[in-house]
């Protein structure tokens, strides 16, 4: 049963062929028996999901269900669920039970999904390697010894393990992408502004986008389905209409230009994986698709811009935790000062203090114009390059990290070189544009993942391309080793 | 040496939204503490705010009741700092590109006369909570009921040279906001507050001195006490040879001094940066122009047409318009009483001084403008004489009665105007008093004005409510006659 789809759950239950509540106790049994190992749920809301289990099930015996009814899927500990500890992996907010849904979560209730629980992160979304989580390190399920991604490896690794057939992420440089091609699914970053980040914990707030994480493209769209959409509690969400993202997925891919910019692969880029990557896209050239290399030529500048930019913004929107009404307080403080300095000293590990840090420096005044401004003004030119490129091709293809999943300890003691993890990521979240990760070989017996940018609004796109590419491979239903 | 002072002010103002600026909790003051509070002036985790539109609506309004620019982009930018009344750990503002540009105000300096002062921006943003350090053994409380609703910060130019220019130009700004009902500009309350910025220069020397500023002073008296000890202060420390400390000082008006707020100020820096969570806001000239067409008449309008139209003097005229509220209680009256000047002089003098005397506004004062107007109308009809129109103005104050004709049955005010019935009495005075006549007819040409009155006081005496006007014609008249 776990290893069925998203859309193949959903046929099931509409065909009658097991009840809602079979189907979320098999997921929540396994996630009970094998969880242990990955460490990918940081919170299992049993009773709440059986509950909406058998409800759906009613719903379903009146005659009241739609697809989603009763199909089970999960939360990245990010999106605030009411009554239900929400965390972002922190020390910090422990003990913070959200009295409100995030509007994600809130859409998901609505067409009467299933949530299992909430899954583990990289603290406050800020990694590449969900190694800094309050709550201990996630594992790859395709060997243990290896980092699932991050920040939202807990998604990825249990969509992996057969935990939860879908799974909520958010991405702000590559957190969608990159443990999605680690641990070998399909998750996809949509245009800024087109999921709802009210009830999303901000890191960065004008890069973070939610996405969903599943096994197939079919699945992503189906996610995307339910997560899109205006929100006028969100002023940054944007106003237009909502496509239905399966419509497009059969569409042929014969005739659509591919632009391979040279900048992602460039000497520099590891050969086992320019190897995969160019196989990959040679599956769309046998499929009708042109080959076109293009240039953004400010490619280099995307990891400095991002992490002055990242930081500057996570350094205001981390300040309001700050142990006066909610969230970790010292103990004893002797005064406001000193309640403040030790909470937040306390609450937060030490990414996520360094990165305030940087972002309080480059903010400072006397930096601010030298650093955020010149930011600001790169992320310009970083946008520009795109549109440039978007007026010869219809989607851009690359690697979606320098290499498959990294071991334990590798990248956590050297912050540049897991900051450089995302140097093929980090762009869209910068430009806004959408993107998306595919399983699309192996490396070492690990995962590799190919990623697909495309222009402004055009998931559909995206995940048309996706779909076809899965119709003619199989390495999206590949199992890690070990799995039944 | 000769000193300059330098004055410039910031004033806070609450607009009158019924939400707050950036969610949807009332505005409304004094509910229990933190019952007006949701989860996003709670600064939640994953809250986001959403701008109130109809602030945006107010700072425009105010914009173009000063003759400024207006922002047509304007931005909110974050203010971080630490303090348990400011939830998020920043306080959403606006820095660089403000909502209301370069304007100006003319400030009333007596006796009719104004003075221009420029006005450099306004800008929105959020209140903060207030911390309450009574009644919770040792520790503090939070009421975040406050926090949240939204401000118009209003930064003049530093060209207020007095105390009494400061308050005056203070006094402006309550009129302004006041008029277009932007604010309740209730000061006690603090919906109206001001931060004085204050510096001495040595007479004609270009170059600003080291100035400190004053912090939240909620009284127009308290401006000219805190600024007048502020100088004090600064000339005494110049005088000795010492210099100034930039700093910001609280104003103690029991002890009426002004003393360091901050002992250990640090140059705090606030690390603004634009909002990410809002969008810049983008306005056309047809959204202006919408407003600017609900714009009222405003103080210089309104003190213009009344001197124009209803010929007050300029001093009168300004006094009357200073307050919306005033002022249309004086046009409603004057109305009715059918004399612009008599009511003009009523509100300024017996029912000013009433409510001086009883300590209450004009929107809470127990005679309506319609019974002033009715009561005047008999002044102005000769009806009743002025000190009958104090007694019944003073009787609907003290809840005798409501009805004004009633009242002045009631009280026996009427006049007699009849000519031929105080000929009658006034025949009756000469006769009975022939030696007041003699000196009267002694008196030369010139001063029998004075000498008349006697025979005016007799009059009244004899005939109870007799209109003095028409005794003084008759009197005049028969005297005259006999020499």
């Amino acid at each position: 049963m776990h290893n069925k789809t998203l859309a193949q759950i959903s046929q099931d239950l509409q065909a009658g062929e097991y009840s809602s509540v079979e189907v979320t106790k098999h997921f929540l049994d396994r996630i009970n028996t094998l969880d242990g190992q990955y460490n990918s749920f940081i919170t299992v809301t049993e009773e709440q999901a059986l509950t909406q289990a058998k409800a759906a099930d009613e719903l379903r015996a009146a005659g009241n269900a739609n697809e989603w009814t009763g199909v089970p899927m999960a939360h990245k500990d990010i999106f605030c669920t009411e009554g239900v500890r929400t965390s972002c992996a922190s020390k910090m907010l422990d003990k913070f039970i959200a009295p409100y849904d995030s509007t994600v979560a809130d859409n998901f209730n609505q067409v009467g999904a299933v949530s299992l629980g909430k899954t583990n992160m990289d603290e406050f979304a800020m990694g590449s390697s969900s190694e800094s989580s309050f709550y201990g390190a996630v594992k790859n399920p395709w060997n243990e010894e290896h980092v699932p991604g991050g920040s939202s490896g807990g998604s990825a690794a249990a969509v992996a393990a057969r935990l939860a057939p879908g799974i909520t992420a958010t991405d702000t440089g590559g957190s969608i992408r990159q443990p999605a091609s680690f641990c070998g699914v399909t998750g996809i970053k949509p245009t800024y502004g087109r999921v709802s980040r009210f009830g999303m914990i901000s890191y960065a707030s004008s890069l973070d986008q939610g996405g969903p994480i599943a096994r197939t493209a079919e699945d992503a769209a189906m996610m995307l389905n339910v997560m899109a959409g205006f929100d006028k509690k969100d002023s940054t969400s944007i106003e237009r209409d909502v496509p239905d993202y399966r419509a497009d997925l059969n569409k042929s891919v014969k005739g659509m230009t591919i632009g391979l910019p040279k900048e992602y692969f460039s000497d520099d880029l590891d050969p086992a994986m320019a190897q995969t990557i160019q196989a990959a896209i040679k599956e769309y050239e046998k499929m009708g698709a042109n080959l076109k290399e293009i240039s953004l030529p400010n490619t280099n500048l995307c990891v400095p811009a991002y992490y002055v930019i990242a930081p500057s913004e996570c350094s205001a929107n981390l300040s309001r935790m700050d142990g006066v009404r909610f969230g970790h307080r010292c103990e004893d403080p002797k005064d406001i000062e000193d309640l403040f300095k030790r909470s937040r000293s306390e609450g937060f590990g030490d990414e996520v203090q360094r990165r305030i840090m940087v972002g309080s420096y480059a903010l400072s005044a006397g930096f601010y114009d030298a650093y955020y401004k010149k930011a600001q003004q790169v992320r310009r030119l970083i946008k520009n390059d795109f549109v440039a490129a978007f007026n010869d091709v219809d989607v851009i293809m690359s690697p979606v990290a320098p290499s498959p999943a990294f071991k334990f300890g590798e990248k956590s003691k050297d912050p540049v070189s897991m900051y450089l993890e995302d140097i093929y990521t980090l762009s869209t979240n910068l430009a806004g544009l959408p993107g998306m990760s595919i399983p699309a070989g192996m490396i070492n017996d690990l995962p590799v993942g190919l990623q697909l940018i495309g222009n402004y609004f055009d998931e559909s796109r995206l995940l048309n391309c996706a779909h076809q590419f899965q119709n003619a491979t199989d390495w999206h239903t590949k199992t890690p080793t070990g799995l039944k | 040496m000769e000193w300059e002072v330098v004055i410039g002010l910031e004033i806070h103002a609450q607009l009158a939204t019924k939400s707050k600026i950036f969610s949807g909790s009332s505005t409304q003051y004094g509910a229990e503490a933190n019952t007006q509070a949701n989860i996003y002036d709670l600064g939640l985790p994953g809250v986001l705010p959403v701008f109130n539109e109809e602030a945006l609506r107010m700072a425009v309004k105010f914009g173009l009741a000063i003759d400024a620019e207006i922002g047509m982009k304007s931005v909110f930018d974050r203010k971080n700092y630490f303090y348990p009344d400011s939830p998020k750990g920043y306080q959403i503002t606006q820095l660089h590109e403000p909502i209301v540009g370069m304007g100006h105000i003319d400030i009333d300096m007596g006796e009719g006369k104004t003075r221009r002062i420029n006005v450099t921006r306004a800008h929105l943003e959020e209140d903060a909570g207030k911390s309450v350090h009574e009644g919770f053994d040792g520790q503090s409380g939070i009421d975040l009921n406050r926090c949240g609703t939204p401000l118009i910060e209003i930064v003049s130019e530093p060209e207020l040279r007095s105390s009494k220019e400061a308050s005056a130009y203070f006094r402006k700004m309550q009129s302004i906001v006041t008029y277009l009902g932007i604010c309740d500009g209730n000061l006690s309350q603090g919906s109206m507050r001001c931060d004085c910025n204050v510096s001495l220069r040595p007479k004609g020397q270009e170059e600003f001195g080291t100035r400190t500023e004053i912090k939240n002073v909620n009284s127009f008296k308290n401006v000219e006490r805190a600024i007048e000890v502020e100088i004090e202060r600064q000339m005494d420390i110049l005088e000795d040879g010492g210099s100034i400390t930039q700093e910001t000082r609280l104003f103690d008006a029991d002890k009426n001094e002004t003393r360091s707020m901050r002992s250990k100020e640090v140059a705090n820096d606030y690390r603004y940066f634009p909002d990410p969570d809002l969008l810049p806001v983008i306005i056309d000239e047809e959204y202006v122009e919408a407003i600017r067409a609900t714009l009222p008449e405003l103080p210089e309008q309104k003190k213009a047409r009344f001197e124009a139209e209803h010929g007050l003097s300029a001093y009168n005229a300004g006094v009357l318009a200073a307050s919306r509220e005033m002022a249309d209680y004086f046009e409603v009256a004057a109305e009715i009483a059918g004399d612009y000047k008599i009511t003009a002089n009523w509100v300024m003098g017996d029912l000013s001084a009433a409510l001086n005397k009883n300590e209450i506004s004009i929107t809470d004062i127990p005679v309506s403008a319609e019974q002033l107007g009715a009561i005047l109308k008999n002044v102005k009809g000769s009806d009743i004489s002025n000190d009958g129109a104090k007694e019944v103005f003073n009787a609907i104050w003290s809840g005798k009665g409501s009805d004004v004709d009633q009242l002045i049955d009631q009280l026996g005010l009427k006049q007699v105007s009849d000519t031929s019935a105080i000929e009658e009495v006034v025949a009756q005075v000469l006769a009975d008093n022939p030696k007041l006549v003699e000196g009267y007819l002694n008196t030369p040409e010139d001063k029998r004005a004075k000498a008349i009155g006697p025979f005016i006081g007799a009059t009244r005496k004899a005939a109870k409510g007799v209109n003095p006007q028409v005794v003084m014609e008759v009197l005049k008249q028969k005297l005259n006659e006999l020499g």
